[in-house]
């Protein structure tokens, strides 16, 4: 079953065109990795996927609904789309668990006590039951982007966006991030996944897509793509990060 | 010559009445003047047309015209333009809150520009409407960085509080005068609520540097 549909999208900045005219089909439970060199527009998809960048042209349509370009709809549709930073983007002066409660409280509107219970239900899935009452002033990077998952968690999300969760950290800290991600994966999210850990790719994506020059270059299972690409740039931009992964 | 405090002393009572007009004035001033000042920041920073321009023209028009003159105008120019009189206490009031509402709303842009892009990318990726990412994201992180710049706008309005007596409007200032006419002493009265100032003021001056000091700690 088909939740999110993308067809015709386009944006550019100025005379860069970042994305030229990106087609996309995404089932429930399908887990997308997004790869591509910097400036192939990964992010730049993730972000129109969801209306943090306005498209110049092209639909997205969320359970066969043409999402339309008023405040209204935008915000409707956010709710509904969970999006994870490369910087965490963590709201400094509340808590963890107030960061995760966030969104409950303003956006659903939810009632203190119950949207608390359920942020903790959400930390603990994270593994930071005991990190509730930190500040992100005092958690390391990677409790920090495991909050910012619970925070997208607690909204229900029908499709999770990951751009580059792991870029910020430092080395030994990405493995409890992709843990997160992974234990996500086997309960059966729908997630896009921008992402330079290939391995990690391979491991819990469902379907690889290679972007160059803001089009899909070439996309099919980890094993069609990773391991036996077709194309020469997909085959280039592999090599390149192979031989830094040995 | 002679220093006379006594005859300053005697009329404690009428200095009494002027700091509660004072404080009363400045306690006006700084809700309006604050209050109204996030609006007109919000204009500035806002890129919609309508609420830009009006809230630009507002405060080059305010920053660029002397509060006196302003106060003056409200209350000489305003009842003949206007079917209505107005009292000393409201003219002075929108002069000092409309300058001030002007000179804070420069703060207030600058403060909400301070907040990194990624604050908003945040809150608006879990569905928050622009109100509600300003009002629980943005201002509550901007407004800490703002606090010594607005604690000394709150030092100026209690300053500028002194030219309601322009308009004869009963304050410290207004009460020195009448007690500088009446008992021919106008260097003890002066004195004395300079005096006064200086002690409601200092401590204040001490606070904006323990928080910018405080806040620089933070960052």
């Amino acid at each position: 079953m088909t939740i999110l549909h993308v067809q015709g999208l386009a944006k550019r900045f100025g005379s860069h065109e970042v994305l030229s005219g990106i087609d996309l089909d995404v089932a429930k439970g399908e887990r997308i990795a997004i790869l591509g060199a910097s400036g192939s527009g990964k992010s730049t998809l993730l972000r129109c996927i969801n209306f943090m960048e306005m498209p110049d042209a092209g639909t997205v349509t969320l359970d066969g609904k043409v999402v339309g370009r008023r405040e209204r709809e935008l915000t409707a549709v956010r709710q509904r789309i969970g999006m994870v930073f490369q910087q965490f983007n963590l709201f400094p002066h509340m808590t963890a668990l107030g960061n995760v409660m966030e969104g409950l409280r303003t956006v659903r509107r939810m009632p203190k006590a119950e949207a608390a219970a359920r942020a903790e239900r959400e930390l603990a899935r994270v593994g930071l039951s005991d990190k509730a009452a930190h500040y992100p002033a005092h958690l390391s990077g990677g409790q920090k982007q495991r909050v910012a998952i619970a925070r997208a968690l607690a909204m229900d999300p029908e499709l999770l966006l990951f751009d580059e969760p792991t870029s910020a950290l430092d080395p030994e800290l990405v493995g409890e991030v992709l843990g997160v991600i992974r234990a996500l994966a086997e309960e059966g999210c729908t997630m896009l996944l921008v992402t330079h850990e290939l391995g990690f790719a391979y491991h819990v994506a469902t379907r690889v897509i290679f972007l160059a020059d803001g089009a899909i270059h070439e996309q099919g299972t980890p094993d069609e793509v990773l391991k036996d690409p077709k194309k020469e740039r997909t085959r280039a931009f592999l090599a390149r990060h192979k031989e830094f992964s040995l | 010559m002679q220093w006379d405090f006594a005859s300053v002393l005697a009329n404690s009572d009428a200095l009494l009445v002027g700091a509660m007009g004072t404080l009363r004035i400045f306690a006006i001033c700084l809700v309006a003047g604050l209050g109204l000042g996030l609006v007109v920041g919000l204009g500035r920073y806002s890129r919609r047309r309508w609420f830009y321009w009006p809230a630009t023209a507002f405060v080059e028009f305010f920053r660029n015209t002397p509060v006196l003159v302003q106060i003056l105008w409200f209350y000489f120019a305003l009842p003949i333009l206007m079917p209505f009189s107005i009292s000393p206490l409201a003219a002075a009031s929108l002069g000092i809150s409309l300058n001030s509402a002007a000179f804070s709303a420069e703060i207030y842009r600058a403060g909400i520009q301070s907040i990194e892009r990624a604050q908003w990318d945040g809150a608006r990726a879990l569905g928050m409407s622009f109100l509600q990412a300003m009002r629980r994201i943005i201002l509550p992180q901007a407004l800490k960085r703002m606090t010594p710049a607005l604690t000394n706008r709150a030092i100026e309005i209690f300053k500028m509080s002194t030219l309601a007596s322009a308009v004869a409007y009963v304050e410290l200032l207004q009460q020195a005068k009448l007690i500088a006419s009446l008992n021919f002493n106008p260097i003890e009265a002066y004195t004395a609520v300079a005096v006064i100032f200086f002690a409601c003021l200092w401590p204040m001056v001490q606070l904006t540097y323990f928080l910018e000091r405080r806040l620089a700690r933070d960052e």
